[in-house]
C-alpha cells in the first residue's frame, strides 16, 4: 500500500433538507468528511445534529419529506488494477438498480432498534436469505448455507436452528448480532453503524463492540460508527466527527478530540459527561441552554447562544467554515480563523 | 455524621416479587418469573443509594414495590414517616397508603410521555396538591411559582404546555411535581438516561443541589455508572433478582469485591482513547429469572467459578464493615477497579 491511500468516501458540503409543512428544517447542513479503508470513523453528536440523516443521506434512505438539495457523496469503486471511478451517490435514483447494488452490497447498514429492523412476520434466516439473493446469484442452498456462516461469524451459537427462528425470540444482543449478521452478509466494504449499542446493557455492549472489532481485523472492513456516547467513541474510533445542528463543527484523530478539542462545544461536552473516573457526589460542568429546536436554528455560528467565548457581532452574524488547526485536525469556530 | 442523618428513613427486609407466568386457553400458572427475590438494603436519611444493574435484574421492579405500585409478594418495606412512626408499606391498604404516598415521590425516566400533553404546566405540578386538597388557589399558584424557580425554570412559563419544553426542561417540570408535597423519600428511575448528555449534567447537579437544600433522600435506579457514581453515597448492585454487591461508592468502584461488579465497571466504554484497556467480555446473556441456574446466579459467565459456585447459593455477607458481598470467593479474591 503506499502511503496515502485516497479516501473510499467522501462527503462534500452535504445537504439534506426536510420541508413538512411548517417550514425547513436543515438537518444536515453543509458536513463534509473522508473515510479512509479499514478505518473506523465515529459521528458524534446530540440529538438533532444530524449524525443519522447523515448516514441515511449516504445511503440514500432519507424519507419524505427529507430530501438531498446539495453536495456530493463520492464513493470510489474498483479497486486493485482497475481503475478506480467515484460515484456521486447523490446523483443516482434512490430506487434505482445501483443504489439497490450499492445498499447492502457496498455499505451495509445496522440500526439502533434491532427489534423494529427486523421483519416480525419472517424468519431471521428468510430475511438473511432474501438480502443474499438480492445482491448474488445463488441457489436459495447457497444462500442459508452462506446464512449460517454469518450468524456462526458473528458469535451466534447453534446458527442453524437461529435462522429459521424469529427476531422476537432472540434476545436483545443476539438480535444485533443477527442484524451486523445481514449488514455483512453480501461482504460490503463499508459498515455504517447507527447507534448499534444504545439499545444494550454495557456488559452486551461490550461484546457487540468487541465483535465489531474482530470483524474490522478479520474482513478489512470499514466503518462508520454513529453514536451519542463519547465512550464509544474513543474506545473504537481512529477519526472522528463532531456534529452539532447539522453541521461538522470539529473533526480529527481520536486522540486530538480527546485530548486536545478545539471547539468550543466538544470541549463543553467533554467536561460535561459523567465519568466513572470522577470524584463521587461532585458537581458536573454543564452547557447552559439546551439544543435550539429545529426550526428556530440560530444566525451564524449554531453553537452561539450556549457557547462561553461567545465573540458579540461576529459569531451570530458569520457562519464559519471547516478549517484546519492542526495535524489532520479541523475545526469550524472564529477563535482560530476570525471572520 | 450528625445522628439525624445516621436514622433508617426506609428499610427492605426480605423483599421478594413473582410474577406468574401463564399459558394456554385457560390462563395455567405453568412458572415464575422471581422478579425480585430477597432483596435487603436500607436508605438512611439524607443520603442517595443507587440501584445499578441491566435490565431485568428487578431494580425497577424493586423501586416500584417500595411505592406500592406493585404488592409485594412477601418482605418487609419499613418506612419512617413524618411522624416518626415506623410503617409496613408492604401491608398497607389502598386508604392507609394515601397519606404515606405524599412523602414518597417519583420520578421518571421518560420526560416525554410522564407529562400529559393537553394540560398546562400549572396542571401538572399543582395536580399532587389538587389531588390532597392541598391550600386555595391562590396558594397553588404561589407554590408552583416556588417550586419552578427551585428547579430552574421561569414562573412564566406556568400557562404553557410541555411540548413547548425541551426534553432537559420536561425532566425539571418533574421534579418540581414530585417536590410539589414537600416528599422526604425521591425514587428516580432513570431520570438522565432519556436525556442528551450535555442536559444530563443539569439535572444531575439540580438533583445534587435540591438534595442539599431540601435535606431529600434518594433512592436512584440506573444503569448508567458514571451517572451512578455522580450521585451516589452507597450502590447496590444487582443481578437476576438480587443484591450481589452493596457499599459506599468510593469503595464499589475502587474495590469492587464480586466479579460481576468488576465486569459490569469493566464493560463501561472509557471517554479516553488512551485507556483503551483490555476489557472483560463476559460471554452469553444474563440468566432467565424464570429458569435461573443452579447455585450462584452468575456463575456461567463468571471466570472466577468453582463446583462450589455451580452447587451452592452464596449469601449477602458483610465481609468488611458495611461491604457486603454475595460471592463464595469474595474474600480471596482481588479484583480490579476504576481509578479516581
Amino acid at each position: 500500500m503506499d502511503g496515502n491511500p485516497p479516501p473510499i468516501l467522501s462527503v462534500r458540503e452535504l445537504k439534506t433538507y426536510f420541508f413538512p409543512d411548517e417550514g425547513t428544517v436543515r438537518a444536515v447542513d453543509g458536513a463534509s468528511f473522508d473515510l479512509y479503508a479499514r478505518k473506523t470513523l465515529g459521528i458524534v453528536g446530540e440529538s438533532g445534529c444530524g449524525k443519522s440523516v447523515t448516514a441515511r443521506s449516504i445511503l440514500r434512505i432519507v424519507e419524505r419529506p427529507g430530501r438531498i438539495v446539495g453536495g456530493s457523496i463520492l464513493l470510489r469503486r474498483g479497486s486493485g488494477n482497475d481503475r478506480p471511478t467515484d460515484l456521486d451517490l447523490t446523483q443516482l435514483d434512490p430506487e434505482g438498480p445501483e443504489m439497490r447494488q450499492i445498499r447492502g452490497g457496498d455499505i451495509g447498514l445496522v440500526f439502533q432498534e434491532p427489534m423494529t429492523s427486523f421483519s416480525p412476520v419472517h424468519t431471521i434466516g428468510n430475511q438473511i436469505v432474501e438480502t443474499i439473493r438480492m445482491h448474488q446469484r445463488v441457489t436459495e442452498q447457497q444462500a442459508r448455507e452462506r446464512g449460517v456462516e454469518m450468524l456462526h461469524l458473528v458469535g451466534i451459537p447453534n446458527p442453524e436452528r437461529r435462522l429459521d427462528e424469529f427476531a422476537f425470540q432472540l434476545s436483545g444482543g443476539l438480535r444485533q448480532r443477527a442484524m451486523i449478521a445481514m449488514a455483512l452478509s453480501c461482504g460490503p466494504r463499508i459498515l455504517i453503524a447507527d447507534e448499534p449499542t444504545t439499545a444494550l446493557d454495557v456488559t452486551t455492549q461490550a461484546q457487540i463492540l468487541d465483535l465489531l472489532r474482530h470483524l474490522q481485523e478479520r474482513e478489512g472492513m470499514t466503518i462508520i460508527l454513529i453514536t451519542h456516547n463519547l465512550g464509544v467513541v474513543a474506545e473504537m474510533c481512529d477519526e472522528v466527527v463532531v456534529m452539532y445542528l447539522g453541521r461538522v463543527v470539529e473533526q480529527g484523530p481520536v486522540d486530538a478530540i480527546f485530548h486536545a478539542p478545539k471547539h468550543p462545544y466538544t470541549q463543553a461536552l467533554l467536561r460535561s459527561i459523567p465519568s466513572i473516573h470522577a470524584t463521587v457526589r461532585t458537581e458536573l460542568p454543564t452547557i447552559a441552554g439546551s439544543i435550539p429546536h429545529p426550526y428556530n436554528r440560530p444566525a451564524g455560528c449554531p453553537f452561539y447562544p450556549r457557547c462561553q467565548d461567545f465573540m458579540p457581532g461576529t459569531c451570530d452574524r458569520n457562519e464559519p467554515s471547516l478549517r484546519p488547526v492542526g495535524d489532520g485536525q479541523d475545526v469550524s469556530c472564529f477563535l482560530y480563523h476570525p471572520a | 455524621m450528625s445522628l439525624e442523618s445516621s436514622v433508617r428513613l426506609l428499610e427492605v427486609k426480605g423483599l421478594q416479587k413473582f410474577f406468574p407466568i401463564r399459558k394456554g386457553f385457560l390462563k395455567r400458572e405453568v412458572g415464575q418469573v422471581r422478579a425480585v427475590d430477597d432483596v435487603n438494603f436500607h436508605v438512611q436519611r439524607g443520603e442517595t443509594l443507587s440501584l445499578v444493574g441491566e435490565s431485568g435484574c428487578g431494580k425497577t421492579t424493586t423501586a416500584r414495590c417500595i411505592l406500592r405500585a406493585l404488592t409485594p409478594t412477601a418482605g418487609q418495606i419499613l418506612f419512617r414517616g413524618n411522624t416518626g412512626t415506623v410503617v409496613d408499606v408492604a401491608r398497607l391498604s389502598k386508604a392507609q397508603l394515601r397519606p404515606l404516598r405524599r412523602q414518597m415521590q417519583m420520578i421518571f425516566q421518560d420526560p416525554f410521555s410522564s407529562l400529559n400533553p393537553r394540560r398546562t404546566l400549572f396542571d401538572i405540578v399543582a395536580e399532587p396538591l389538587v389531588a390532597n386538597r392541598i391550600g386555595t388557589r391562590q396558594d397553588r399558584v404561589e407554590r408552583v411559582a416556588e417550586l419552578l424557580r427551585m428547579v430552574g425554570l421561569r414562573p412564566e412559563y406556568i400557562r404553557r404546555y410541555p411540548h413547548a419544553f425541551s426534553g432537559g426542561q420536561r425532566q425539571r417540570i418533574g421534579i418540581a411535581r414530585a417536590l410539589a408535597l414537600n416528599p422526604s423519600l425521591i425514587v428516580a428511575d432513570e431520570p438522565v438516561s432519556a436525556l442528551d448528555v450535555s442536559v444530563q449534567a443539569q439535572i444531575l447537579n439540580l438533583m445534587l443541589a435540591l438534595q442539599k437544600q431540601l435535606g431529600l433522600t434518594y433512592l436512584f435506579v440506573a444503569h448508567d455508572l458514571s451517572v451512578v457514581k455522580h450521585v451516589s453515597d452507597r450502590v447496590a448492585v444487582m443481578y437476576v433478582g438480587r443484591i450481589v454487591e452493596m457499599t459506599e461508592t468510593q469503595r464499589l468502584f475502587g474495590t469492587p469485591k464480586h466479579p460481576y461488579t468488576e465486569a459490569l465497571l469493566s464493560a463501561v466504554p472509557k471517554p479516553d482513547p488512551r485507556l483503551r484497556a483490555q476489557r472483560i467480555v463476559l460471554e452469553g446473556d444474563v440468566a432467565d429469572a424464570a429458569n435461573p441456574p443452579t447455585g450462584c446466579y452468575f456463575h456461567p459467565r463468571c471466570r472466577y467459578a468453582q463446583d462450589v459456585c455451580r452447587r451452592e447459593t452464596p449469601r449477602l455477607e458483610e465481609i468488611a464493615p458495611g461491604h457486603f458481598v454475595s460471592c463464595h470467593r469474595a474474600r480471596e479474591l482481588t479484583l480490579r477497579g476504576v481509578a479516581g
